[in-house]
C-alpha cells in the first residue's frame, strides 16, 4: 500500500516538474530577434490560399536546408481572430500568421502577443516602399509596425447581369452611382428580377459585419475617412448619418432583408447584388453572370475618387517565435514583387503594393474583370488602429442594427449615443 | 501478568487507518475525477472570482501586463450594464416557457410511452434523437422552418409575424424556448420514464378501486410519485436554461434582432473572448451562479415540502 502513494506522490511531482519546464526560457527578446532557425506558419484556409501558402513554402525550403519552414492552415475555429487571441495566451501562436486582422491588432498587442516589426533594420522602409502611402494607416498609436500589410479585398458592388436584364435595367452601365439610383434600381431588381432581395448583406450583430455595409460607404462619402479619426468618432456627421439611413431606406422598403441569409444570396441567386471583395469571384465563376460597379454615394462621384474599405489582411509576427530572424526574412520573401504576383495569380486578391496595373500589367491584360479592383486597390481605407477596436466596433453595430436594420430608433439619436461611448472606449 | 508495550508501528496504524480508511486506494481509484474536478470546474471557478476583482485580460506567457485591483467595479458596472438587463430578462423569458412546457410535456409523454401503446420503442427512440442531433444541424432545420419563406410561414399564411419569427422582437425568445424544449425532451422523458418504475402499481389499483379515472389516477398518483424527478428536471433545466448560448449564438446571428435574443452567457463569451474583458465577464458569470443558485434553492423549497 505504501509504495502505492509513494509512487502517487513520485507521479505528481514528476508532472509539476514536467509543467514546471514548460514555462519561462532564457532567450530575450533580442537574441530571438536575430535567431535563425525552423520556423512555423499558419495561413488562410480558402482553397486558393492554400496553394499559395504551399508554393510559398516549398520555394523557401528549397533554398534554406537549415531555417526549414513548416506551414499549415490555420486552424478552425469561429473566427480566426478568436484562434489567434487563445494561441496568444497559450503561447501556441506560430512564428507568422497570414491572416491577421488589423481590427483585432490593438487587442493582439496589448496581450504582448505581437513583434514590432518595425524594430527589424530597414522594416519600416521596407513596408513604406511596398504599401506606399497606405502603409501609415497600420501603424500603432506607438508609431510602430506590428502587422505587415499584406494583401487587400477592396469593398465594391457586385450585380447579376442576367436579373438586371430581366428587370429591364441598364447592364453595362448600371444606374447605381447615388443613393437615390441604387434604391430605384433595387425597387426594379426586386420586382422584375426574379429575386427575394436587391442586396443581402448580412443583418447579424458581429462585430465586423459594419465592414460590409455601413462602412464602404461612409468611406466613399466621405472621401476616405475612418470610423474614427484623432480619436475623435466621425460617423456621427451628416454623411455618416445619409449613408444610415440609405440604408434604412433599404431594410424599410425590403429590398434587404433583416433574417440571414441561407447561403451565400448572391451566388444562389436570392439577392441581385452584392457587397464585396474579389476574394468572392471564385465563388461566383460558373454560377453568376456578375459585373461591377464601385460603392455608390449620396450624390454620385467620379469613380476615380472613389474610395472604399480595404477588407485587408495583414501578417503578423506573434511573440512566441523563438527564431525571429527567420520569420522576417520568410516575410519579405513572401512578400517580393514576384510572391506577390503569384497571390495575385493563384487568389486573385490584391497584394498590397504600389501600382498594382503597371507591376501585374500581363495579368490585368489577361484579367481584365480584375482591373476595376486593382483601380480600387489603391483608394482603400482600413479600420482605425485604436484601443478597444473590437468593442468599437460591437458598440457601433449595435447602434446601426437598433436604427437601420430594425428601425426602432432614430439614426441621429442612436449614432449620437454610439459616438459617445466610443469616444470614451478610444480614449482610455 | 506482564503486559507488553504495543509496538510503535502497531500505534500509528490506527491513526492512519482512522485518517485514509480501511481501503486507502480508494484515493487513488476517486484521484482522476478529483484532478478533472479541481483542473475543469474548481480552479477555473475560483480563479473567476480572482479575475472579477480585477481589470483583467489574457497575455501572452511571460507578457509584462498591468492588471489593475478594480474591487467591485465589474460588479458594479454588470449591475448597472442595460445589456446585461436586457439578457437576464430574455433568459427569464425562456425559464418561464421553458421549464413548464419541459416539466408538463416529457412528464405527459413519459406517461404515455410507459403505457403499452403501439411502437413504443420507436416512439421512445423519436423522441430522443434531437438531443442527441448536433445543435448546429437541428439548428439549420429551424432556421428553414422559421425563416420567411419557411414551412411554418407557408403553413400559417397571413397569420405569419412581420418581421419573421427568428427576427421578430417578441417572438423570438419564445421559438428558441420552444425550440431548446424540443430539442432537450428525451433527455427529460428518459428522467420520467425510469422515475415511472418506481412508483408501485398497488397505488394505481388502489386509486382505481377509488373510482379514479385515467385523468384523476395521473393527477393523484403520477404527479406525487414523480415529484423527486421533477424536482431534478426543475433544477436541471433551469441550469441549462440560465446558460443558454448555442442559440443565440446560432440561430439569431448573435443575439439578434436588437439583442432581443441575447443571453447572459453570450455576453459572457463576447466580453471574455472577442472582446478580452475577461475580468467583466467573470462578474457577470458569478452574478449568473448567484441568480441560479437562489432560483434552484426556491424550486427545493417549493418542490421538496411535503
Amino acid at each position: 500500500m505504501r509504495s502505492i502513494h509513494w509512487a502517487s506522490l513520485g507521479g505528481a511531482l514528476a508532472l509539476i516538474l514536467a509543467l514546471a519546464g514548460c514555462g519561462g526560457s532564457s532567450q530575450t527578446s533580442s537574441q530571438a530577434a536575430s535567431a535563425k532557425g525552423p520556423i512555423q506558419v499558419w495561413y488562410s484556409n480558402n482553397p486558393e490560399e492554400v496553394k499559395w501558402g504551399e508554393a510559398m513554402v516549398a520555394g523557401w525550403n528549397k533554398d534554406h536546408p537549415q531555417d526549414q519552414v513548416t506551414g499549415q492552415q490555420i486552424p478552425a475555429g469561429k473566427s480566426s481572430e478568436e484562434v489567434i487571441g487563445a494561441g496568444i495566451t497559450a503561447g501556441t501562436t506560430p512564428c507568422l500568421i497570414f491572416n491577421t486582422s488589423p481590427a483585432s491588432v490593438p487587442q493582439f498587442q496589448k496581450q504582448g502577443g505581437l513583434v514590432p516589426l518595425s524594430d527589424f533594420s530597414g522594416a519600416n522602409a521596407y513596408i513604406d516602399s511596398r504599401t506606399g502611402s497606405r502603409a501609415g494607416q497600420y501603424k500603432s498609436p506607438d508609431g510602430k509596425y506590428y502587422q505587415m500589410p499584406w494583401k487587400t479585398n477592396p469593398v465594391m458592388i457586385f450585380y447579376n447581369k442576367d436579373v438586371f436584364q430581366k428587370a429591364g435595367l441598364d447592364v453595362s452601365n448600371p444606374p447605381l452611382k447615388t443613393y437615390d439610383q441604387f434604391l430605384t434600381t433595387s425597387q426594379a431588381a426586386v420586382a422584375k428580377g426574379g429575386v427575394r432581395a436587391a442586396i443581402w448583406p448580412a443583418p447579424s450583430s458581429e462585430f465586423y459585419q459594419p465592414w460590409f455595409d455601413f462602412y464602404p460607404l461612409f468611406i466613399a462619402q466621405t472621401k476616405g475617412k475612418q470610423l474614427v479619426e484623432n480619436k475623435q468618432p466621425q460617423f456621427d456627421s451628416s454623411d455618416g448619418i445619409a449613408v444610415a439611413n440609405f440604408w434604412r431606406q433599404m431594410y424599410a422598403g425590403n429590398l434587404a432583408p433583416k433574417e440571414p441569409a441561407q447561403g451565400d444570396a448572391f451566388a444562389t441567386g436570392q439577392a441581385a447584388m452584392a457587397i464585396v471583395g474579389p476574394w468572392a469571384i471564385a465563388q461566383y465563376t460558373g454560377k453568376v453572370n456578375w459585373g461591377v460597379v464601385p460603392v455608390p454615394t449620396k450624390n454620385g462621384m467620379d469613380p476615380a475618387q472613389i474610395h472604399t474599405f480595404s477588407d485587408q489582411k495583414s501578417v503578423g509576427m506573434y511573440s512566441s517565435c523563438k527564431n525571429r530572424g527567420t520569420a522576417w526574412d520568410f516575410l519579405k520573401f513572401t512578400t517580393s514583387s514576384a510572391n506577390d504576383g503569384q497571390l495575385l495569380e493563384l487568389t486573385g486578391q490584391m497584394p498590397m503594393r504600389t501600382d498594382l496595373p503597371g507591376t501585374y500589367g500581363s495579368y490585368f491584360q489577361s484579367h481584365p474583370e480584375y482591373k476595376l479592383f486593382a483601380d480600387q486597390a489603391s483608394r482603400t481605407v482600413e479600420v482605425p488602429n485604436v484601443p478597444n477596436s473590437v468593442e468599437m466596433w460591437q458598440d457601433f453595430r449595435a447602434a446601426y442594427s437598433k436604427s437601420v436594420i430594425f428601425g426602432n430608433q432614430s439614426v441621429d439619436q442612436s449614432f449620437k449615443a454610439a459616438s459617445d461611448q466610443i469616444k470614451t472606449l478610444v480614449s482610455q | 501478568m506482564a503486559v507488553s508495550a504495543p509496538a510503535p508501528a502497531g500505534a500509528r496504524r490506527p491513526r492512519l487507518q482512522t485518517l485514509l480508511g480501511e481501503q486507502p486506494i480508494g484515493y487513488l481509484f476517486v484521484a482522476p475525477f478529483v484532478i478533472f474536478l479541481i483542473a475543469i470546474y474548481a480552479y477555473p471557478f475560483f480563479y473567476s472570482i480572482y479575475m472579477s476583482f480585477y481589470d483583467y485580460f489574457f497575455a501572452a506567457p511571460g507578457a509584462v501586463v498591468d492588471r489593475p485591483f478594480v474591487g467591485l467595479a465589474n460588479y458594479t458596472r454588470a449591475v448597472q450594464d442595460p445589456l446585461f438587463h436586457i439578457a437576464l430578462r430574455n433568459v427569464v423569458i425562456f425559464l418561464l416557457i421553458n421549464v413548464p412546457v419541459t416539466v408538463v410535456v416529457a412528464m405527459v409523454l413519459a406517461t404515455a410511452l410507459n403505457a403499452a401503446i403501439p411502437l413504443r420503442s420507436f416512439f421512445r427512440a423519436a423522441y430522443y434523437v434531437p438531443y442527441v442531433t448536433a445543435s448546429v444541424a437541428a439548428v439549420s432545420i429551424w432556421l428553414w422552418l422559421f425563416g420567411g419563406p419557411g414551412l411554418v410561414n407557408k403553413v400559417s399564411g397571413p397569420l405569419a409575424p412581420n418581421p419573421t419569427w427568428l427576427v421578430n422582437a417578441f417572438w423570438v425568445m419564445p421559438i428558441i424556448a420552444l425550440y431548446v424544449t424540443w430539442k432537450g425532451l428525451g433527455l427529460y422523458i428518459l428522467l420520467y420514464l425510469a422515475a415511472l418504475q418506481n412508483i408501485a402499481k398497488e397505488l394505481y389499483e388502489a386509486a382505481s378501486v377509488d373510482g379514479a379515472g385515467r385523468i384523476r389516477s395521473f393527477l393523484v398518483v403520477t404527479v406525487p410519485g414523480l415529484r423527486p424527478a421533477t424536482l431534478l428536471v426543475v433544477i436541471t433545466s433551469v441550469i441549462t436554461g440560465a446558460n443558454l448560448f448555442t442559440e443565440p449564438y446560432l440561430l439569431t446571428g448573435g443575439g439578434g434582432p436588437d439583442n432581443q435574443s441575447v443571453s447572459p452567457v453570450f455576453l459572457l463569451y463576447r466580453q471574455g473572448i472577442e472582446q478580452n474583458h475577461p475580468g467583466y465577464a467573470a462578474a457577470m458569470g458569478l452574478l449568473l451562479v448567484l441568480g441560479v443558485l437562489i432560483v434552484s434553492a426556491i424550486n427545493r423549497f417549493v418542490l421538496e415540502r411535503e
